[in-house]
């Protein structure tokens, strides 16, 4: 099973890209996180330049319809979901019906620096997902004050912030298996 | 015992080092924040009336230094506004120390520019001579609602509820040094 990974910040210490190696580490056995970092590739969504489609756009359609679920990790900029990971949704949103997100078991972690651990931006992406017609794991993972929550090893060093982080992929992977149940 | 228990008297400061001003407040209806304003000055004086507390804790040496941002948002109007207060005060009303080690102290405390009278309670140390001064100590806490003081920022929370809660636990920790008459 692969759990594709992205984190909503471009920016090379990012901790939401720590969060997502933290939640590789997380998961079970058989399931493998694979990060997809190119949103910076991405040209900004305008329908002038939607055909051809760009290579960039075309390969982020192609690891979301390739994985079995999807892992975001989002920063929180101005009470609100980055422009950078919009984006990729607005251009993943294209053509809405056929989108790759649709079904698709998603669930969303956010780190800030700030106390409250992108809970808003979380909740945004999620709205944003389940509109898009993916599975939402309605579940948060606010880990706030996020430059002091990593341990040493990368990964989080409070016990409850590790726990929350354990049963949210798990919920995920849940989801997953009961879509291969139901269609199997 | 090398050390000589005698009640409270006379005229005492504050030492800094061993002293503290600490806050407590919950978010995101779980997790509790705790930080402290650790330059705190006050002196402890018992007179023929009873003792007075009196203090004040910077809000500038607040221990919330980084993220920049978010101690810029602590020091600015939405919480402390620092810049026009930059100074949270004490003056006790009344000073009880009971025999059995309890402490009440009622007082005015002030923030940012709201006064309002507020019951600490605790525990409080004989003088004890330590290191060749006398010492002792009080440690007092209490629970006020920060919107009282205008420390009103808060937000809602995507899935309910406040990101901030109102209620905050001040704990303060003095270690008193006798000054000599």
């Amino acid at each position: 099973m692969r759990v594709l990974g992205i984190a909503g910040s471009l920016r090379r210490g990012s901790r939401n890209r720590a969060l997502l190696r933290a939640a590789a580490a997380a998961l079970p056995p058989g399931v493998e996180l694979e990060p997809w970092e190119r949103l910076s590739a991405l040209p900004h969504f305008d329908e002038d330049v939607e055909a051809p489609v760009p290579a960039a756009v075309q390969e982020l359609r192609d690891a979301v319809a390739a994985a079995d679920a999807v892992l975001i990790a989002t920063p929180e900029y101005n009470t609100g979901v980055p422009g950078v990971l919009k984006n990729a949704l607005d251009w993943l949103s294209r053509p809405f019906d056929g989108n790759p997100l649709r079904g698709k078991p998603v669930a969303v972690v956010g780190a800030s620096s700030g106390l409250f651990g992108a809970v808003w931006a979380q909740a945004e992406v999620r709205r944003v997902a389940a509109h898009l017609g993916a599975e939402v794991v309605e579940r948060e993972l606010p880990v706030g004050l996020a430059d002091d929550a990593f341990d040493g090893d990368g990964a989080l060093a409070d016990a409850g912030h590790a726990e929350a982080l354990a049963a949210l992929v798990g919920e995920l992977v849940g989801r997953v298996r009961e879509r291969v149940a139901e269609t199997a | 015992m090398a050390t000589a228990l005698q009640p409270l008297s006379g005229s005492y400061a504050v030492d800094a080092v061993h002293s503290s001003f600490g806050f407590a407040v919950k978010y995101m209806g779980v997790t509790t924040f705790k930080g402290t304003l650790d330059d705190v000055s006050a002196t402890f004086a018992v007179g023929a009336d009873g003792a007075v507390l009196e203090g004040a804790a910077q809000v500038e040496s607040i221990s919330i230094r980084t993220p920049e941002q978010f101690r810029q948002h602590v020091l600015a109007d939405d919480f402390f506004a620092a810049d026009r207060f930059p100074q949270v005060t004490f003056r006790s009303e009344s000073v009880e120390l009971a025999d059995d080690g309890s402490a009440t102290v009622v007082g005015q405390l002030t923030i940012r520019d709201v006064t309002k009278t507020v019951t600490a309670t605790g525990s409080w140390s004989p003088e004890a001579e330590l290191f060749g001064t006398r010492k002792a100590a009080l440690a007092l806490s209490t629970e006020i609602d920060r919107t009282d003081f205008g420390l009103v920022w808060n937000a809602d929370l995507p899935t309910g509820g406040k990101a901030l809660a109102d209620d905050v636990t001040l704990t303060i920790e003095l270690t008193l040094l006798a000054q000599e008459a």
